[in-house]
């Protein structure tokens, strides 16, 4: 269960962190507001699931998220691409994730642990709103042929957790670069 | 010795971080009190997960739970007992006449964004329910921005949770 965990607790981690990258720049303000919203809720998501199995193993919330080289990530591929300057692909990846995440909290909510199956409850209520935002993105450009092709690219990466893009390296290089500069800090 | 009723007095005095209008209690974050000597255990639900008032909270608790003299343990309850509908009838006011829409109640199934974009929103300036939605997502994860048509008024809505 503590692998499964942690695979949707690096998932939610690294693409917070991907959507945040769209913060004051994304194609009208609206979507500033959204995706840094999604950014937010998601980071707010890991913290919670990394909390939870923190707690069994012995450890803390912030050791799990960044004191992990790299190549221990459980995430997927399709989370750790950098998509902040194509908003056909960062549609396409929203979308995408959206879906399979759905479905695997869904299947959360039924856990014999009644705590995974409360956490899953109360993640789901809040990525109702994110669904409900990438479908309509999803609506507004499936006639795009860039919109298309973004899809099938980006789709056999959903469940690609075996090796990872350079591009995760790059990312965990600024995302633990404060913990790394000022072991043990707390503020 | 402090009492229960004392605690939940003082947690009613400590007002929403981020909409100081209404109190944590209205708000409906504080879950259960259970005072045992001069030990105090709070369990509390946050709004959104990744609420940053999430701290604020807890240490502002914390310092009410001290000051009655009380030895504070609070504890934060990650599960789905925290929904808009438990914003008091009194919170919802407060938070309307301050120009926020109070959440619609919450449904077994998630709203969908034809609801959000169809359902009778209310304008919390002038009632009229001829309000269109801007943007799912406002200010912070719990409010979204709608328009009203009458008053030609921002407004923000509280998303139901």
């Amino acid at each position: 269960m503590h692998e499964q965990l942690l695979e949707i607790a690096d998932d939610e981690l690294i693409l917070g962190w991907r959507n945040s990258e769209w913060t004051g720049i994304a194609p009208f303000l609206e979507e500033d507001v959204a995706f840094s919203s999604i950014a937010q809720n998601e980071i707010g998501h890991a913290r919670a699931l990394y909390e939870l199995v923190a707690d069994e193993l012995g450890t803390t919330a912030d050791e799990l998220a960044f004191d992990r080289p790299p190549e221990e990530y459980r995430c997927s591929r399709l989370v750790e691409l950098r998509l902040a300057d194509d908003w056909g692909r960062t549609i396409a990846r929203h979308w995408l994730y959206e879906e399979m995440d759905a479905a695997r909290i869904e299947a959360l909510k039924a856990a014999d642990d009644p705590r995974i199956a409360g956490l899953a409850a109360k993640i789901d209520r809040e990525e109702a709103y994110h669904r409900m935002h990438a479908r309509m993105w999803h609506e507004r450009l499936a006639a795009e042929p860039r919109y298309a092709a973004a899809l099938d690219e980006l789709r056999p990466l959903v469940d690609e957790r075996d090796g990872h893009t350079p591009e995760l390296a790059e990312l965990w290089d600024e995302m633990t670069m404060v913990r790394r500069s000022v072991p043990g800090a707390t503020w | 010795m402090v009492s229960e009723a004392e605690v939940w007095e003082a947690l009613a005095e400590i007002p929403d971080p981020e909409i100081p209008v209404i109190s944590l209690v209205e708000l409906g974050v504080v879950r259960e009190v259970e005072v045992e000597g001069s030990h105090v255990r709070v369990d509390f639900t946050p709004t959104f997960l990744g609420c940053p008032a999430l701290e604020v909270m807890r240490d502002a608790m914390d310092a009410r739970i001290r000051d009655l003299g009380g030895e504070p343990d609070v504890r934060v309850v990650v599960d789905d007992s925290w929904s808009t509908d438990r914003i008091t009838p009194a919170g919802r006011e407060k938070l309307r006449e301050a120009g926020f829409a109070p959440p619609a109640p919450r449904e077994a199934a998630a709203p969908t964004i034809v609801q959000l974009r169809h359902g009778a929103f209310k304008c919390p300036y002038c009632g009229s329910t001829k309000t269109r939605l801007e943007n799912i997502f406002g200010p912070t994860p719990c409010r979204s921005l709608r328009y009203c048509e009458t008053c030609r008024q921002p407004f923000e809505q509280f998303k139901t949770i």
